[in-house]
């Protein structure tokens, strides 16, 4: 080899080289032999060069926008240290930074296969509640009684089809 | 703790009555879940992995698939016992490694294993003998769908089910099935095929792991992308490059044969004579003869029956299950000892090899 190639993640020698072609464009890595571990690179259960890419790219950047998940903390650095996310809200929270990583991981960048019908409502019908118990408060601070008393209608018959739902499906 | 399974006579992979197909062993579906109020399990309290467990382990406990299942928590097995359930394919060596608060729930034949917190809340995974993809995904969405009904499962309509890592997002799905390719390493071809599946977007591994002249001339093919294509679409996509990789499998062999009569069935012959006759032997040695006599079996020259003899000791050849054999700790050599005892007992009672029936 005509000069050393440096560890892509430090700066020691690379021994491990490794080129993997994904939706035909060729993805080039240079590790050194520990990096090389920590990555994963040498585990025998399999690795994709696709998740190491992922990894190595998410360089933080300091004058960057910097989020915070509200349900489990993570934070815009901590995304861009892991590649990770920390659970489902963060989906939420980091959708602009999720999106152009999935470019070159992914076929495409919209779901196509199996909408699970009865989470998706469950989680819709949470939201809707939820939008509609602000919105009571809301009137009931402002002492919009009349408002406050449909809205209170309105939660009850959702909260009602929810219990039924749920009865159906232990059933 | 993981006894019965061992013992069972059931286990789909090592006690299959079918008599399994040329080429391919066996054919696996996974999916990724995760609940919605949760944080991921690497994000997770001990107190919240516990939690999830509990709830998840609850739930899958009542469905039928499950009923006479068992689930064991990782911390409770040993190291021993954890390197057995990975040598067939029911954990990951990730789950190995987890703190508290993580487990597998196995169904009574080995054909469905359920981790939980692992990368992801759960991870579900079907297992068969054979090349089986279509129904495999109609049993693992029928189970997907049953346990969506009870536990709140993370979905967005954009990224479809949420994952820990964005390279599961969308399906979720990874189907992969091994395959049985001593044609295309003994041709020099297996390189090439790599290269031309990757650009695919397929994955190949070893049994176990990286390299491409993998142990036994067994690989793992895999879709890599989740997101932007139905399951549907994820499973022919693969379905396709399996089909031609068996056709290239075959011609290959049949290739070889002509043009190499006398060496492959002295590569063929020599396996089986060590294989009755040997009494030292390690497990990658072991898995190269009985590609050989898998090939055998392929050509015509044993039983069809033997098919299925072989691919289970594939599996009980390996280190923890001729471990967990002796019921004692023994050191490496001790378990050449004991793997090659094991094979000469096997090998003892099959029939001569018939060269004059390859075709």
């Amino acid at each position: 080899m005509a000069e050393n190639l440096k560890c892509s993640n430090c700066d020691k020698e690379a021994t491990v080289h490794l080129t993997q072609i994904v939706n035909n464009k060729i993805h080039k890595v240079d590790l050194c032999e520990s990096c090389a571990q920590k990555k994963g690179v040498t585990d025998p259960q399999g690795f994709s060069l696709a998740d190491l890419l992922a990894k190595t790219t998410f360089t933080p950047e300091s004058d960057e926008a910097q989020l915070v998940c509200p349900q489990c903390g993570m934070e815009t650095a901590d995304f861009r240290r892991t590649g990770r996310l920390g659970c489902a809200a963060c989906f939420d929270v980091f959708a602009p930074l999720i999106r152009p990583v999935l470019e070159d991981m992914h076929v495409g960048m919209t779901h196509k296969g199996k909408v699970p019908e009865i989470a998706l409502s469950r989680q819709m019908s949470h939201a809707e509640l939820q939008g509609l118990r602000d919105a009571l408060a809301r009137s009931i601070a402002e002492e919009a009684y009349e408002e406050a008393a449909k809205y209170r209608d309105q939660i009850k018959l959702l909260e009602d089809a929810a219990t039924a739902e749920m009865e159906v499906s232990e059933a | 703790m993981i006894e019965s399974l061992i013992k069972s006579d059931r286990a789909e992979l090592t006690q299959s009555a079918k008599k399994g197909a040329p080429v391919v062993l066996s054919t696996r579906v996974r999916l990724a879940r995760n609940l919605t109020d949760s944080p991921f399990p690497e994000r997770a309290t001990s107190t919240q992995r516990s939690d999830i467990m509990s709830r998840c382990v609850e739930h899958m406990g009542e469905l039928k698939k499950m009923k006479t299942g068992s689930f064991f928590e990782i911390s409770q097995l040993s190291d021993l016992e954890k390197q057995v359930l990975v040598e067939r394919h029911l954990i990951s060596r990730e789950l190995c490694e987890s703190e508290q608060g993580s487990g597998v729930f196995i169904n009574k034949d080995q054909t469905c294993s359920v981790m939980i917190n692992e990368e992801d809340h759960l991870r579900i995974q079907f297992l068969k003998s054979g090349f089986n993809l279509k129904s495999i995904w109609k049993q693992i969405d029928g189970f997907d769908s049953e346990l969506e009904k009870t536990l709140n499962i993370a979905f967005s309509p954009e990224f479809g089910f949420l994952t820990a890592c964005p390279t599961n997002l969308g399906t979720g799905l990874r189907a992969s099935v091994m395959m049985h390719l001593p044609g295309l390493v003994i041709s020099d071809q297996m390189e090439r095929v790599i290269r031309a599946v990757n650009q695919l977007g397929i994955t190949v591994r070893g049994l176990f792991g990286e390299g491409s002249d993998a142990m036994g001339h067994v690989f793992q093919i895999s879709n890599q992308q989740t997101l932007g294509e139905s399951e549907e679409g994820i499973m022919n996509r693969l379905g396709n490059v399996l089909k031609t990789t068996i056709d290239h499998e075959v011609n290959a062999r049949f290739k070889y044969l002509e043009e190499n009569r006398a060496k492959l069935l002295d590569k063929i012959g020599r396996a089986f004579g060590v294989l009755q006759n040997v009494h030292e032997l390690s497990s990658n040695e072991a898995m190269n003869l009985l590609s050989l006599i898998r090939l055998a079996v392929d050509f015509n020259m044993l039983p069809e029956d033997n098919r299925s003899d072989v691919d289970r000791l594939f599996i009980e050849c390996q280190p923890g299950h001729i471990q967990y054999a002796a019921q004692e700790g023994i050191e490496p050599e001790a378990r050449d000892i004991a793997r090659a005892d094991k094979l000469r007992e096997e090998f003892r009672h099959l029939p001569p090899l018939a060269f004059d029936k390859v075709t």
